[in-house]
């Protein structure tokens, strides 16, 4: 086996390890952490089925990004419905046999990396040239967006350009999963989509991309309206009334 | 103060409300609330004045806040830059200054939290927006943390819910823990701690001002309307903002409420120990203050012996009792614990406790229990302003939106000319009337003017079309901020007033 694919195997497992792990002891420091006081955005659900749907809307449908801005909620919209297409497109490298489902949206996945590309290169557009946006972009925005574009682009290649020997990627995948590695095929746009990959999974637990589990647990969303029926007393406010 | 001469803002072509100002960097700099002195300080018990080690001590208070509050670590964790909360604060469409922008406005505190408390800010803080905690740093946090009326309006519209309020909320209190408080916030506190009210009225003023009252109303209607103060007994214990007791046009509404009990033959009474709804507690983002502020109508409740609560026209008050009171003092229903149980078992659960003025009004309508003369209110031409606290943050009756709904249903029962302003700008995505979250002071009046602009827009829409004389509102800083700043747009403050002035108008007195 080569040095490559070496360097390739063992940087799978340490972004995959620093990712759950990293990812892991956020979630669990967001639940750990209290909420004194009842916040919801009102008007909001009352009860605990309203809360669920209401999240549901935002995780799924972008509710509240719609109400702010059509044109970015549809920039946003085409880069993470493509990329949750072109995830579930990505699982017939890690299972065998291949789910039907999987097997089904194998074509619809082509179309979500051009969705991608587009709401990409869109999000882009909007913080090169929209002044306000400008202004509150960082360098690592910038950077967050070209890293995505690299790795939508870079798949896109192996897909339209040069083939791969996705057979071998397979291979390759299984044996990570069945801690046997096995040689990954030497490819220059494979290496690159591989590196770009890892690396989002490296900053995955140190950068903005914690909106993902963060929403979960913002108060205002996943609250519900029923503070005259049920007392909700958080445990260090509690103390203050032992006093 | 002989400042330089404030002028509004020029209104946007009303076919383009989206339209978004160009960018001014460091328009509102200058905008900042006089800094509380030592006395006002202590009595909080936050140090007097800015002390040697700010910095330590203000990172350790923000990691403390990090611990302490969901909403506060998870709103520096989940702002992706997207930009859609940026054209939303009336501060910013008002101004143009960028970091009146919510999520610039957040970012203030957010780069600090980013080089204390994050991998990414300690390794490479240039590529990822984390700066260090200097003196410019902290004075730009106390200018534009003042520029905030943490009314949610950003929330909204944020894809996360990331709410600016919270954020202000933990900034302001970092700043009061290293000594920098505001003055107008932190003397308002000590005033209720110390006389029981934000406007430092004593009991026996409150006595005369309540006796001169029962006089005017007599001689208006002929009818002996009470207005009584620390009655044992009393059914119902009416807590309302101050400034209901003096100020015009507050004292209309104090007017009606009193007029809805006598009709509807309800016992009720005031407390001067209670004589203040608001809570300027919340506003500077003090769990302690804030619990200390609320106990003191737990405690005039338990005192006068009475059945229920009731909340005068006041929003960020509506927003602490609906949705903090049970948690802070037991006001409420549903607890299990000795404390809570102390209080809830004395009130009446037949009734939501608390209840705002306008859902026990609106239920006695629905009851027919109160008649009214309609055409009484036929010179006004009538719209109504949703306040922030009251639309985003409380709600009214069974459902969601009944805080939209209820105070219309009012407005439409005892008056026959109501028009709706434009949609975007009322219900959930209301504009702050421009002087809420402790900023109605007068050095503040520019930002206060340039803030009110798009409710002004919104006001000059439906003024033009159907000749709107009259803007209810049920909060008694938006009645004070709106009286003080639609002169400056070329409106008469006489047409700002209460949902309950307009029900005090119509109500049938004595016998129906």
């Amino acid at each position: 086996m080569s040095a490559a694919s070496w360097f390739f195997a063992l940087l799978f497992y340490v972004a995959t390890a620093v990712l759950l792990i990293g990812v892991g002891r956020k979630i669990a420091d967001y639940a750990r952490t209290p909420a004194p006081l009842l916040i919801a955005t009102t008007p909001a659900p009352t009860t605990r089925g309203g809360v669920w749907l209401r999240m549901l809307r935002e995780v799924a449908l972008f509710e509240s990004l719609f109400k702010s801005n059509l044109w970015l909620w549809i920039l946003g919209m085409l880069f993470h419905v493509g990329l949750a297409l072109a995830l579930a497109r990505h699982l017939r490298y890690f299972t065998e046999p291949v789910c039907d489902w999987v097997v089904m949206i194998q074509p619809f996945g082509i179309y979500a990396g051009l969705a991608m590309l587009v709401g990409l290169a869109g999000l882009w557009a909007r913080r090169l040239w929209l002044p306000r946006i400008r202004y509150l972009s960082t360098p690592s925005d910038h950077l967050m967006l070209l890293l995505l574009l690299g790795i939508t682009a870079s798949g896109l290649t192996m897909k339209f350009v040069s083939h791969t020997d996705i057979v071998a990627v397979k291979v390759f995948f299984l044996g990570l999963m069945r801690f046997t590695p096995q040689p990954l095929p030497a490819d220059a746009p494979l290496y690159v989509h591989l590196t770009l990959v890892a690396l989002l999974m490296l900053v995955f637990p140190v950068s903005k991309l914690l909106h993902a589990p963060g929403i979960f647990f913002s108060p205002t969303r996943n609250q519900p309206d029923n503070p005259r029926e049920a007392r909700h007393l958080a445990p260090w406010a509690a103390q203050l009334e032992r006093k | 103060m002989a400042g330089p001469e404030i002028t509004a803002p020029a209104l946007r072509d009303p076919r383009n409300y989206s339209q978004i100002p160009a960018l001014q960097p460091g328009a509102m700099a200058a905008a900042t609330p006089y800094i509380a002195n030592e006395k006002i300080q202590e009595a909080l018990g936050f140090p007097g004045k800015l002390v040697d080690d700010w910095h330590d001590k203000a990172i350790a208070r923000m990691g403390e806040l990090l611990g302490k509050y969901r909403s506060f670590k998870v709103f520096m964790d989940a702002c992706v830059h997207c930009g859609a909360c940026s054209d939303k604060c009336h501060y910013f469409i008002g101004s143009g200054d960028p970091k009146n922008m919510p999520v610039a406005r957040q970012d203030l505190l957010r780069s600090v939290y980013r080089r204390h408390f994050t991998l990414a800010g300690k390794l490479v803080p240039r590529l990822v927006g984390a700066r260090e905690l200097t003196r410019e740093v902290l004075d730009e946090w106390y200018t534009y943390y003042n520029q905030c009326s943490e009314c949610r309006r950003c929330s909204v519209f944020c894809p996360y819910g990331i709410d600016t309020a919270e954020v202000t909320m933990a900034a302001r209190e970092i700043l009061d823990s290293v000594g920098m408080g505001q003055k107008y916030s932190n003397e308002i506190i000590g005033k209720v701690h110390k006389i029981g009210n934000n406007l430092g009225l004593p009991g026996p003023a409150l006595e005369n001002t309540l006796e001169g009252l029962e006089e005017d109303v007599k001689e208006d209607t002929g009818i002996d309307v009470r207005y009584p103060l620390d009655v044992q007994g009393a059914e119902v214990l009416l807590v309302t903002p101050s400034a209901d007791f003096f100020a015009e046009p507050h004292i209309e509404s104090l007017i009606g409420y009193g007029k809805v009990f006598h009709a509807a033959g309800i016992s009720w009474t005031l407390s001067s120990k209670a004589s203040e709804a608001g809570n300027f507690g919340m506003f500077i983002g003090n769990y302690e203050q804030l619990r200390k502020v609320a106990l003191r109508v737990r405690e005039a409740a338990l005192e006068l012996g009475v059945k229920r609560i009731v909340v005068g026209e006041c929003g960020h008050a509506w927003r602490v009792a609906y949705s903090f009171w049970n948690t802070l003092t037991g006001i409420g229903a549903g607890a299990s614990d000795p404390f809570a149980v102390q209080l809830q078992s004395q009130l009446d659960h037949r009734y939501k406790q608390p209840m705002h003025i306008c859902e026990l009004t609106w239920e006695l309508i629905q009851k027919g229990a109160l008649s009214f003369d309609k055409e009484a209110n036929d010179h006004r031409v009538i719209t109504f302003h949703d306040s922030c606290n009251v639309a985003r943050a409380s709600r009214m009756g069974d459902t969601p939106g009944g805080q939209f709904e209820i105070p219309r249903n009012i407005i439409k029962a005892v008056a026959n000319r109501y028009v709706e302003m434009a949609p975007g700008t009322t219900h959930e995505q209301t504009f702050c009337c421009g002087g809420g979250g402790g900023i109605l002071t007068d050095e503040m009046l520019e930002l206060r003017v340039k803030g009110a602009l798009p409710r002004m827009e919104a006001l000059k829409q439906v003024v033009d079309s159907d000749g709107v004389n009259f803007m209810a509102t049920i909060c008694a800083i938006c009645k004070a901020q709106f009286t003080k700043v639609v002169p400056y747009y070329g409106f008469k403050m006489s047409m700002i007033g209460g949902v309950h002035q307009l029900v005090g108008t119509a109500i049938k007195l004595g016998d129906k």
